[in-house]
Formats: structure tokens, C-alpha cells, sequence
């Protein structure tokens, strides 16, 4: 379709713009940014008056649930999710039932995406077969399936000598490892940062040296290797300090960080709000100061929503028991917004973690709106409010320790190849 | 954030955990179980009518016999009428959840539940789940709290030494796994106990102990010097796998209160303990027996104070 922006404040880090001007989509691509291509008629103009325009987001964590969990999620309750939240990239990781570790799997999951023609998706393989950590999964056939990169999910990989195979082979096609750092051991049975909340409520607690402990180990195969690590979900103030040591002795890592570590920490579990109960856990004020730190000075690339419906039965139970993991799509631009506010970060730099870095890390085309670049496109209003509330969200999963918040910023226009896939 | 265990007035709601409890309200409850004690002193407890024609569920998801039997005990006192609950951990895998249990208790026309469950926060989730009028009390819940069980201690403490502004007290054994523990150190502070100590190796110690309020000891001999009270944890069997501690025999040579030991204490210390006790392992027998335990009084003094605060919740207005 051809489409005219009009009037909005187009703001694409990739180009290093953040000025008044016009975007023109012809067909699926964006033909001209500023003024209008030669003999360009619209089909439809939407009025950006007010708004911003920008890269449609990139999520470099999002459960979708499918295959084996649709009683917690659907794709088409989580599509329409990442419409409503501007997210027209996303990766999934392999934590589905059975996991992402085989070619049949990830085909059918790209199929049935492609089918709802909302976000695309680019699916994370097993790293291991199950993701039980003994045997590597059939890593090419899986990049030709369409895997983009190769995980454990929340599975830590506990023998050392599997995890130097996998990086060394996957190192041998030049493909991509993310990793969670987390030891197995030291994490058992967990469910809060081992600090002064676990000590009072008498939780059974994750010390940060479960992360440094397994970060350590990593960044070394990582070096040894030669593979290009990514470390998911980062959540400690030790943590970042070694990937900034690790990037700034020039080793080839980056990182990501979820939106709920970055706004919230041990002290919001209050009286065992289960919905605080995630993965990693919500860490001290000092460790969600540190982090913030490693997003301004670039050691932390991406924000993500660590998107992971739960069904509210899995919530209704003792924080222990309950399921970790909180809905976040819809809140990750409100979210991110939110803290450039508070941060002073200017939306440039702020905007680059959830579009052009996570698209560069996780090595796809999108999160950019250059003439050529597929027209994926986020209008919102960054001055709108709304309160998160369940009937609200288009999630299945309506868990989030953000419930009852007002957020700021609200998507308008998702445009995902040049068809415009959500307006309200 | 609003205290869950408060109403709108300020009166106690639910008895979930000692901490965040104002003194005044502590208090109130001890000077409540004296009375409840001088009745007993007569030797024939008498029953009085203040929870008449209410219905006290004693929903026990862990089992225990002691607890639940001076909870029988104080909620007949009170004359109401008790069911007794033993869910076990066996519910859960037949599919019905805690929550789906308590609306059916609740369908029971239940009016205070007092509940034990192995989860630590359950307390907490079934207080923000009923309607105002029932009153939730927390017998236990995992690691967490064990706040009737920390008050009979603070109504021991004050029997024997009238006040908390001038003792020192040392807590000793698994605070680790210790909902009593938690308890008892949230009770002690809010008293007014100007020094409370724990004892224990550091592997039964939470790495953020010292955040509570309390001083840390390795050293048996170093935390009993001088103290006034010592209050003796229970050291579950289990806490010999998992690499915690290496034998019974070891804990009890370095950690176990042996007269020898509690010498090390002011003359007129005495010595509690919640139970069931392992003699041998955290306690020696001529000291749980001897002339400063106070062990048994605990228990009958349990049963005035769960009265107390039985008839508190009753009495709040909702």
C-alpha cells in the first residue's frame, strides 16, 4: 500500500535522524523519507501531527508459546499483543513444548506467523537437543529453518565441555549463541535475588554469584572460541561490570536487558506479589541503578519485554509456586519511554535499544526506516496515558507487576511491510 | 503500600507476621493472654463465650500435631467450634489449588482460618483473597513467619524477666530455615530488646541476616556471653544432605547447648525452645530438663496467647 506520514517527528536511530519529516511507503518498502517520490500518490495518509514515527520495535525476547503452551498463549492473542505495542520484530526463544530443536518445528512456527501477517518472527533453535545440555542440535539445518540465533532459554547448560562444543561449533558457521547466565547449582530451587526481601519474606534466594559465576565462564569460551555471544537478560551490577570489561578488551558479546530490571527491583515483591516473581530475579536498587548505567554507556545494546504469558492459575499461588514470568509487549515502548524520562536519555539513544541494536544483534534487516528498508513502522503519542489493566491488554497473559500503573505513550499506527496492521 | 494484617482503623485484620506490627498491638495481645494465663493459674482453665457461634478452620497444608492441637485447644476455650483441616501436600496434585480450597471453606461459612502451609507467603495470599469479614491467622508458612509461636516466646520472656528494654538475647541454630526465627527477631526489635543475636554456622545463616537487626555470632561461646535469653532453634533432620552440615554429632560438639555452655550465660538466663525438640542434636537433655529451661511453660502459655489473639481478631471491627 502506499502510505504517507505526514507532520509526525520521525525518529530512526539507525540514520541518526530525530527531525520533522515525512515518510512514503510504496508497496512494502519505504520509498522516501522528507519529500514525496516522484509521482507518489497515497492510498492512505495518516496524520502524525503530534506523534512520533519510528522503526516498528524489535524484541529480542517474547514467548509466544506455541507449540505446547497455548493454554497460556496463542500466536494470535501475542501477535495481536506486539501490534498493539508496536513490536513488528521479534525473536521467541526455544523454552516451548517440545522445544525449538528441530527444522520441522521452526518452519511451522515461521509458517503460522507468516500466516497472521503481523510480526515477524525469528525464532531462537536449541542450542542442545530438549535443551538438556548433552547433545548440539542440527544447527544448520535449523538457520535454513529460519533460527537466527542459538539459546537455552532458561535452561543453563551445566556441563562446561558441552557448552565449549556448542560455541565452537557454532562458531564454525558463524552463527550467533545467546546465553542466560545463571549456574544451575547455585540458582536451585530460587526464586528471589538473595538479598535483604528473601532474607525478611524467607525466600529461597539466587545469589548474584550465580550470574557472575556463569557470566565468567561464558565470556571465557566465548574468547576461546571465537563465537559471538549474546547475554541475555543481564540483571546484576557485578554482571555488567564484566561485559563492559569484556567489550572494552574488545571481545565480540552483547547484551540485553528486560524492561522490568530496568523499572523495578527486589523491594517491589512488597507482600509476596507473585507477579514480581521472575526471571532472573528483580535485583537490589544498586544492581537497577548499574544496569541503567550499562544501557547509557552502550555495554547493555538492547531492552527487551521478556514477554512470558502465565495463566492466572499459575499466578494465584505462594510466590515460590507461583510461575515466574510477567506479559510485557504492550509495555515495552511505554516502559522505555519511561525511562529516558527519568534518565534524561534522548529518545535517539533511548529508541536505538528496542529497534536498530536489537535488529543489529540479532542480525536481521529491520529496525530502520532507510529508503529500501522494509516500511515496519511504530506511530505513537508519547504524551497519552493509559492505565494498565487485564481488559486492556491484548495479551493472554495479563500478569505484570505493572498492573494498575498509568504509562505513558501509546502506539497509534503499526505498520508491518507496508500494510497497516494495527490503529486505534 | 497498605499492611495487609491492619484494617482501616488500625486494629489487627490477620495475624500473618510479627514484622510491621506496632508495639502497642503486641503488647495489647500479651497483657490479653495474662489474663487468659490467670485464669489458668486456677488450674481449671475456664472456657468463656467470646467466639461463640463462630467457626475456627484449622487448615493445616503441613502437617503438625502440636500447633494445631493448642490451636483446638484455645479456639474450644474461646468456645467456638473447631473443624480441623490436614490437607497435606496431597490436594495440590489432585488438582484443586489453595485458593480453590479456601473458597470452598469459605462456602463453609468459616470465620477464621488459621493456616499452616509449607509455601512462605500463603498467609499472605489467602488474607488478600477472603472477604473482610474473616480473620486469617498465620500458623507457619515455609521460611517466613510464625508470628503465634514468636509471641508465646515474647509472653515467656516477659513472664520470667517483666521487661524487654534491658535483655540480651541470643538466637541459636538453623535461621536459615527458620520461620520462627524471622518471628521471633521482628517481636524482639519491636519490643524493644536493645540486643538480639543469632548463632549458627554461616551455612545456616541467610546471607542478609544482619539487615534484620540482629548481631552475628560463628562462635557458641562469644554469642552466649551474657545473655539473658537464649532461644534454641529446631534442627530439622534434612539439614544433614544438601551439604549444610556435615553430621549430627558435629553440630551438636560446636553448636549444641550443653550446660557447660549456657554457664557462658547470666546466672538466671533461660533457655526456650519451640519444638519439637532433637535432644542431643541442638539441645542437651540436662539442659532442655533442667533448672532454666522453660520449655513447658511455653506450651501452656501458647494456648493463652493463641486465645488472645484469637479474641483480638474477633473484636476488630471491619
Amino acid at each position: 500500500m502506499n502510505i504517507h506520514i505526514k507532520n509526525g517527528r520521525l525518529i530512526d536511530p539507525r540514520n541518526n535522524i530525530d527531525a520533522q519529516q515525512d515518510v512514503f511507503i510504496v508497496d512494502k518498502r519505504i520509498a522516501a523519507i522528507g519529500a514525496a517520490p516522484q509521482g507518489f500518490a497515497a492510498e492512505r495518509v495518516i496524520d502524525a501531527s503530534g506523534l512520533i514515527v519510528m522503526p516498528g520495535l524489535v524484541d529480542v525476547a517474547a514467548r509466544l508459546r506455541e507449540p505446547g503452551y497455548e493454554y497460556r498463549a496463542t500466536l494470535e492473542s501475542e501477535m495481536d499483543a506486539a501490534m498493539a505495542g508496536g513490536v513488528t520484530s521479534l525473536s521467541c526463544p526455544p523454552d516451548t513444548d517440545p522445544p525449538l530443536d528441530e527444522p520441522g518445528l521452526v518452519e511451522m512456527l515461521k509458517h503460522r506467523a507468516r500466516l497472521l501477517n503481523q510480526a515477524r518472527v525469528f525464532p531462537v533453535g536449541a542450542l542442545t537437543y530438549g535443551l538438556k545440555g548433552a547433545e548440539l542440535t542440527e544447527m544448520v539445518e535449523l538457520s535454513e529453518a529460519g533460527c537466527k540465533a542459538f539459546s537455552q532459554a532458561d535452561t543453563p547448560l551445566t556441563d562446561t565441555r558441552v557448552l565449549m562444543r556448542a560455541m565452537q561449533y557454532a562458531a564454525t558457521f558463524d552463527y550467533r549463541v545467546w546465553l542466560r547466565p545463571q549456574d544451575a547449582f547455585l540458582a536451585k530451587d530460587g526464586v528471589a535475588h538473595d538479598g535483604e526481601v528473601a532474607t525478611r519474606l524467607g525466600l529461597p534466594a539466587i545469589p548474584v554469584i550465580a550470574e557472575t559465576i556463569a557470566l565468567s565462564t561464558m565470556l571465557k569460551l566465548a574468547r576461546e572460541t571465537g563465537v559471538k555471544l549474546h547475554v541475555c537478560r543481564i540483571s546484576s551490577a557485578e554482571g555488567v561490570e564484566m561485559v563492559r570489561a569484556a567489550k572494552s578488551k574488545g571481545l565480540a558479546v552483547t547484551c540485553d536487558v528486560s524492561m522490568n530490571h530496568v523499572h523495578l527491583s527486589e523491594m517491589d515483591i512488597g507482600f509476596f506479589d507473585a507477579n514480581c516473581h521472575l526471571m532472573p530475579p528483580l535485583r537490589s536498587q544498586r544492581d537497577k541503578a548499574a544496569l541503567r548505567a550499562g544501557l547509557l554507556d552502550g555495554t547493555i545494546d538492547a531492552i527487551c519485554s521478556n514477554h512470558s504469558p502465565v495463566d492466572e492459575d499459575a499466578k494465584q499461588l505462594p510466590f515460590a509456586e507461583a510461575e515466574a514470568g510477567a506479559t510485557g509487549m504492550e509495555l515495552l515502548l511505554p516502559l522505555v519511554l519511561k525511562w529516558a524520562e527519568q534518565d534524561s536519555v534522548p529518545l535517539l539513544d533511548a529508541l536505538a535499544c528496542v529497534s536498530s541494536n536489537p535488529a543489529q544483534l540479532l542480525g536481521v534487516k529491520t529496525g530502520h526506516l532507510s529508503v529500501g528498508a522494509h516500511a515496519d513502522v511504530c506511530v505513537f503519542d508519547a504524551n497519552a496515558t493509559w492505565k494498565v489493566e487485564p481488559s486492556v491488554l491484548k495479551s493472554q497473559g495479563k500478569n505484570t507487576p505493572f498492573n494498575g500503573y498509568t504509562m505513558q505513550g501509546r502506539v497509534r499506527h503499526t505498520i508491518v511491510e507496508g500494510h497497516i496492521a494495527y490503529s486505534i | 503500600m497498605n499492611n495487609p494484617q491492619l484494617n482501616k482503623n488500625g486494629e489487627l485484620q490477620h495475624l500473618l507476621s510479627t514484622e510491621g506490627l506496632p508495639a502497642r498491638i503486641l503488647r495489647d495481645i500479651l497483657d490479653k493472654a495474662s489474663e487468659f494465663v490467670n485464669v489458668a493459674e486456677g488450674r481449671e482453665i475456664r472456657k468463656v463465650p467470646l467466639l461463640h457461634g463462630k467457626s475456627v478452620f484449622n487448615v493445616f497444608f503441613e502437617n503438625s500435631t502440636r500447633t494445631r492441637t493448642t490451636f483446638e485447644i484455645a479456639a474450644k476455650k474461646l468456645s467456638a467450634d473447631v473443624v480441623n483441616l490436614n490437607i497435606g501436600s496431597s490436594s495440590t496434585s489432585k488438582g484443586e489449588t489453595l485458593l480453590d480450597t479456601v473458597d470452598n471453606l469459605c462456602a463453609m461459612h468459616a470465620d477464621m482460618f488459621v493456616v499452616r502451609h509449607s509455601s512462605s507467603g500463603a498467609a499472605h495470599l489467602i488474607a488478600a483473597h477472603v472477604a473482610p469479614e474473616i480473620h486469617v491467622i498465620n500458623a507457619g508458612d515455609g521460611r517466613h513467619a510464625h508470628p503465634t509461636q514468636a509471641l508465646l516466646d515474647m509472653f515467656t520472656i516477659r513472664h520470667y524477666k517483666k521487661e524487654f528494654h534491658n535483655l540480651r538475647v541470643a538466637i541459636v541454630g538453623d535461621v536459615l530455615h527458620s520461620r520462627v526465627a524471622r518471628s521471633q527477631i521482628h517481636a524482639l526489635t519491636t519490643l524493644g530488646v536493645p540486643e538480639v543475636r543469632v548463632v549458627a554456622p554461616k551455612t545456616l545463616l541467610p546471607t542478609h541476616v544482619e539487615k534484620l537487626g540482629v548481631r552475628v555470632f560463628h562462635d557458641m561461646a562469644q554469642g552466649l556471653k551474657d545473655v539473658d535469653v537464649v532461644m534454641m532453634l529446631r534442627l530439622q533432620n534434612e539439614r544433614m544432605q544438601g551439604a549444610l552440615l556435615p553430621s549430627a554429632q558435629e553440630y551438636f560438639k560446636y553448636y549444641g547447648l550443653t550446660q557447660e555452655r549456657l554457664a557462658l550465660a547470666k546466672p538466671d538466663a533461660i533457655v526456650l525452645h519451640p519444638g519439637p525438640m532433637n535432644r542431643g542434636v541442638e539441645i542437651d537433655s540436662s539442659v532442655a530438663d533442667g533448672a532454666q529451661s522453660v520449655i513447658l511453660p511455653q506450651v501452656t502459655f501458647g494456648i493463652a496467647v493463641r486465645m488472645a489473639v484469637m479474641s483480638t481478631l474477633a473484636g476488630s471491627k471491619q
